[in-house]
């Protein structure tokens, strides 16, 4: 088989034995499915409720998406003023370690008492844990720039809008999408947290309603679904990654010919 | 009438300027320097003697602590425009083609700046007339990595000069290649200078590099430095490897040589 065949079913194939090695154990152990069910009887309760999960998981996808897309915006934005300029840095970087030591889960309930029960704390739950990543990354990107690219520049008369977009953003490119990943995966942890605790709406909220009905089956598929949504999600970053910075992961065009 | 005067200049790092006494590292000290207007010089030193640090001040990187900088005339305050400056280490943006690393200077320096979109195919063509100048004639395309280190070096010299700097400032632009790359870009450098005049500042601790390319070797001291010597090169141009083994040439090699290390019998 062709090296580029085997990495793409490779994610596949260890998905699948992971599944089966769960069917096995289920079987093996006799598991009663109101502890843990066994990843069929999950998978047909997703069949069962297949118009449930779809209308709820797209609630979900849309507010983690918000928030994400919030995140995204503000977390490159403070990551650029945090990597240019040393007080912003100085004075910020203490506040946003400190910030995101607070168990956002805690913050949920003051969240629905500021702004109600609905789809506004999980947007906010889904931003709040997601752009720190994004923050620190492009921070990073900005503040490990080469001091002589600086030079070269400074000696051409460039501004400081000149540095920031001739340099600052193309070279933190690859930190700014590792991030992205990162975030993603977060977002869907906050808004999937915010409906459990507070939720009318969502994947959170069958969950909940599940659990409390003792359908833990139903509880595992609304899982798989939100599991499944986070790695399409990555998959999109992943494959912009690649399409925009190029550049950073030299040699993998070689490295991995696509002949024939 | 020199272009580029250095009159007196003291500078400490780690202190503010105008302290009396205090920590800090003198770089340089008492330095005094006229460059006339295309002159090619060169600054040689042992490492650490603020060879750098002065191409700092020149180009108004850093403001001396003592002392008056003058480009043209102008004291300088900040740093300058219109400066070419090389490094070391490559300091091509990897995430551009060669021809778009050259082209940078183009997108910041006016009045190239503020030109129409229009002229991009104009400017095109100049990055890769003066690439295929420096032999890189078909690596336009290339990206940064693609090329060895000799190349980029000598992409590195296109971007200086893509602008038409008054001024190009060299920081031992080939100090990290080997010996028979590095020779064959002096001639590079050589025909570069001859063809398209600017003043030059080459900083390097090659001895034979420096007395190869320049007008005038400035000797500096350990530091803090101090310009100890300064040796005018007589030789005509355009210089051949060839005169690099005349008696001449290493005798004026020598005799620079003994400046840094008087005495020494290394």
């Amino acid at each position: 088989m062709k090296k580029a065949t085997v990495e793409n079913l490779a994610p596949w194939v260890t998905t699948l034995l992971l599944l089966i090695l769960w069917q096995l154990g289920v079987m093996v152990f006799h598991v009663e499915n109101f502890v843990l069910p066994s990843p069929i009887e999950a998978i047909q309760q997703i069949w069962a409720n297949r118009y449930a999960l779809l209308q709820h998981g797209l609630a979900t996808l849309s507010t983690t998406l918000v928030g994400f897309a919030i995140a995204v915006v503000f977390g490159l934005l403070l990551g650029i003023l945090v990597g240019s300029f040393r007080l912003v840095y100085v004075s910020l970087y203490p506040v946003l370690i400190g910030f995101n030591s607070v168990p956002k889960a805690a913050l949920v309930p003051v969240l629905v008492i500021w702004f109600g029960v609905g789809s506004v704390p999980a947007v906010i739950a889904a931003f709040l844990l997601s752009f720190f990543p994004v923050v620190v990354n492009v921070a990073t990107g900005f503040a490990t720039v080469e001091p002589e690219l600086v030079d070269v520049l400074r000696v051409l008369g460039a501004t400081r809008l000149d540095m920031i977009v001739k340099i600052g953003i193309p070279r933190s490119l690859p930190y700014f999408f590792a991030s992205l990943k990162i975030a993603i995966t977060l977002s869907f942890v906050g808004s999937v947290i915010a409906e459990i605790v507070a939720g009318n709406n969502g994947i959170g909220n069958v969950m909940l309603i599940a659990s409390s009905n003792f359908n833990v089956p139903l509880v595992f598929a609304a899982l798989l679904v939100v599991g499944v949504m986070g790695v399409g999600m990555y998959a999109i970053f992943a494959a912009l990654e690649t399409r925009f910075t190029a550049w950073s992961v030299r040699g993998s065009g070689l490295e991995y010919p696509t002949s024939g | 009438m020199s272009y580029i005067e250095i009159d007196d200049v003291d500078l400490h790092y780690g202190r503010q300027s105008g302290a009396a006494n205090g920590a800090g590292t003198l770089a340089l000290a008492n330095a005094t320097l006229s460059i006339g207007q295309n002159e090619f010089i060169a600054v040689v030193g042992p490492s650490g003697c603020g060879k750098s640090t002065l191409l700092k001040l020149i180009s108004g990187l850093v403001k001396p602590t003592r002392g008056v900088v003058r480009v043209g005339g102008q004291s300088v305050k900040k740093p300058l425009k219109n400066v070419g400056m090389a490094f070391q280490n490559s300091t091509l943006l990897p995430w551009r083609n060669v021809r778009d690393n050259v082209l940078l200077p183009l997108e910041i320096v006016e009045p190239y700046r503020s030109q129409p979109r229009s002229e991009a195919a104009l400017k095109r063509q100049r990055a890769d007339e003066l690439l295929a100048t420096v032999g890189l004639a078909d690596f336009g395309d290339q990206m940064p990595w693609q090329l060895s280190g000799g190349m980029q070096q000598r992409a590195q010299l296109c971007r200086a000069l893509i602008h038409e700097p008054s001024v190009l400032l060299l920081d031992e632009p080939f100090g990290a290649l080997d010996a028979f790359t590095r020779e064959e870009l002096w001639a590079v450098l050589q025909n570069l200078w001859l063809t398209r005049k600017c003043t030059v500042v080459l900083v390097t601790h090659e001895l034979r590099e420096a007395v190869y390319l320049c007008d005038t070797v400035y000797v500096v001291s350990p530091r803090p430095g101090r310009v100890i010597a300064s040796r005018d090169v007589p030789f005509p141009r355009p210089r051949t490897l060839d005169m690099t083994y005349q008696a001449e040439f290493v005798e004026l090699v020598h005799a620079c040589r003994h400046h840094i290390m008087p005495g020494s019998a290394a």
